[in-house]
């Protein structure tokens, strides 16, 4: 059982690392998706031994699960929804102002490039930016 | 006493939610805002001194024994990081109700903001690992929702990359936790620092070494710093300002407290003192290659977080002691030149440095309030920039790392380059292309309530550097906390 769970949690966390690296924004959003379940069944097998339902007292501790991990999971499930809420929200109004669904270049990085390209096409040919000076 | 250890993030909470009902009533909400923001302000200056006089204190929620429910703990450094945080958060709340802000956007403004604040407190409250957390996306959240607050074009952008770079870094914490638990069983943070003694050694390394990313992608250390200068400056200027004095401070927190608590004999002091070498380095070398006020500070940031790993890498009372005075110091003068930047481009329309100029003649104020906290921030004396810069040379020179502190040096340096760079560009000369400039409005007096808290940081941050003797004193004993940690342990599983 534990195994199989683990095993889960890779394949879960590996579509996501590889949905992450797409360039477009659904999918980045569905990779974040993964990597969020893949860390909450990590959570669950972080629990141990799957067993019994944790109800009762101290005197069960060892014939139930472990119900701390279980809690945890729940926080972050939650967590995740809502920030899973956000992010579409967000893809959906970069839709709507570009009407594409890529992930944008930096602008700055972009006039950076540029400047790089000038100044490396000035070093190649000296004659020409003396004669502008000139 | 442990509900004054609560306070600070129960109160921003059940602000935000009465700040959503009344968010038809301007007047009403700000007033909310800032008496809740000034509350906490207040409950954590007298943690402080509390916490100073009589040890750590601590918090069970609901009651439950330390090591099933959540704890929260305030140990000086807590303590004291918490009432600076406190105060910029105060500063800026002022700043942001005088700024222009559309309607609609200052009506979401509020709520949002004081659960960053609460965030932000819990962070530094915490005494449990997954509580940390779910501090740190509370924080978030709100911080996405403020960075998108106009959503325009760039901020929608710049936004994108910053929430997806922090879910996978709120993500590998997740799985960083999943991991101690499994290694452990706890995560009560007082809990794991005797049990993690006990695991495999190597598990322990590769733990500590997971949560040194997840914290450093969060504190923008070299080389996960890309996406800080990149998304900073596209959010309004309140937003960036308490950002760039908080959120990688908190980042920062959490390294310097899972190293100290969790790992303290990891090993990682050289790893450390590389990247803090890098991260200065790279980040100042990225400040001198911009052009624009606010991506000149942007990655100022990522410089300074260098200094501050830094002291935590000699993992030598001097140098925890010097990192924590540099936290305080950072955290004031960091605020303040974003919060100048925002009025400068607030006067002129743009913060592009080729299309500014001569501005110490039309605002002198502004200038002045530039140059003093630009000084401090390069380490000139007698600013708190040089007192928190030469004492944590002096650790480094103890412990016998003398190339970082001649880096930290030459990088000092080259801030003062950056700065001025920035003075030069703003207020002296004229725009380089006089066709390019927006809308000087030379005769406009600049809105009070923008200026007055920026004169406050001010202020505070020559306080810092004329109270330097004593709040040193206070820097040292919480170092000396962090590396003693049993009245810590004691507080919180007692």
């Amino acid at each position: 059982m534990i195994v199989s769970l683990a095993v889960l949690a890779g394949v879960l966390y590996a579509c996501g690392v590889y949905l992450l690296l797409q360039r477009t924004l659904t999918r980045i959003i569905i990779g974040l998706v993964l990597l969020g379940h893949g860390a909450n069944v990590l959570l669950l097998v972080a629990g141990g031994r799957s067993a019994a339902a944790p109800f009762g007292g101290a005197e069960l501790i060892g014939r139930v699960s472990d119900p701390l991990p279980q809690a945890l999971a729940l926080t972050a499930m939650v967590i995740t929804f809502g920030v899973t809420a956000l992010l579409l929200t967000l893809a959906y109004r970069s839709w709507q102002l570009t009407a594409n669904d890529e992930v944008e270049d930096d602008i700055e990085d972009r006039r950076l490039a540029r400047r790089a390209e000038r100044a490396s096409e000035a070093d190649e040919s000296p004659s020409a930016a003396d004669e502008v000076l000139a | 006493m442990s509900i004054l250890v609560a306070l600070p993030v129960v109160l921003p909470l059940l602000a935000a939610g009465l700040s959503l009902i009344l968010h038809r009533h301007r007047l009403a909400q700000r007033i909310l805002s800032t008496v809740s923001v000034s509350a906490v302000l207040v409950t954590a200056v007298v943690l402080t001194v509390l916490v100073d006089h009589r040890g750590p204190q601590a918090a069970r929620l609901g009651d439950w024994p330390a090591t099933i429910g959540v704890t929260l703990v305030a140990d000086r450094f807590a303590a004291m990081v918490l009432s600076v945080s406190a105060a910029m958060v105060l500063a800026v709340l002022v700043y942001a109700i005088g700024s222009p802000m559309a309607r609609d956007t200052a009506q979401h403004f509020h709520p949002v903001y004081l659960v960053l604040t609460a965030g932000v407190a819990m962070s530094f409250l915490t005494g449990d690992l997954f509580n940390l957390f779910v501090g740190f996306e509370v924080m978030l959240t709100a911080s996405y929702v403020l960075m998108t607050l106009g959503a325009d074009r760039a901020q929608v952008r710049a936004a994108m990359s910053y929430v997806v770079i922090s879910l996978v870094a709120s993500m590998l914490f997740l799985t960083a936790v999943a991991l101690t638990y499994a290694a452990t069983g706890t995560v009560n943070m007082a809990d794991l620092a005797s049990r993690l003694t006990a695991i495999d050694p190597a598990v322990r390394h590769a733990l500590s070494l997971l949560f040194l990313v997840v914290f450093g992608i969060k504190a923008a250390i070299f080389p996960l710093f890309f996406w800080l200068p990149d998304s900073y400056p596209t959010a309004p200027t309140p937003v960036t300002a308490i950002f760039a004095g908080l959120l990688t401070k908190v980042g920062v927190y959490a390294i310097i407290r899972t190293q100290t608590l969790l790992f303290p004999s990891s090993g990682a002091s050289r790893l450390l003192l590389t990247v803090a070498a890098a991260t200065m380095l790279i980040g100042v070398l990225g400040a001198i290659a911009q052009n624009d006020v606010k991506r000149i500070l942007s990655f100022h940031i990522v410089s300074q977080i260098g200094y501050m790993i830094f002291g935590l890498a000699l993992f030598s009372a001097a140098g925890l002691a010097a990192t924590i005075f540099y936290i305080g110091h950072h955290i004031v003068v960091k605020t303040t030149l974003f919060l100048v930047a925002g009025l400068i481009e607030e006067r002129e329309g743009t913060a592009a440095l080729d299309r500014l100029g001569g501005m110490v003649r039309r605002q002198p104020l502004l200038a002045g309030l530039f140059l003093l906290s630009g000084l401090s921030l390069a380490g000139i004396p007698p600013f708190s920039g040089f007192i928190a810069k030469l004492t944590l040379v002096q650790a480094g020179v103890a412990a016998g790392t003398d190339v970082v502190v001649a880096v930290s040096l030459v990088v000092s340096l080259l801030t003062l380059f950056s700065i001025t760079k920035i003075w030069a560009g703003v207020f002296w000369g004229e725009p380089e292309d006089a066709g390019l400039q927006v809308r000087p409005q030379p005769s406009v007096a600049l809105p009070r309530l923008m200026v007055v808290p920026t004169v406050a940081l001010v202020a505070i941050s020559v306080a810092i550097a004329a109270n330097a003797g004593s709040l040193w004193a206070l820097s040292e004993r919480a170092a000396a906390g962090l590396i003693d940690t049993g009245p810590y342990l004691e507080a919180v599983l007692r």
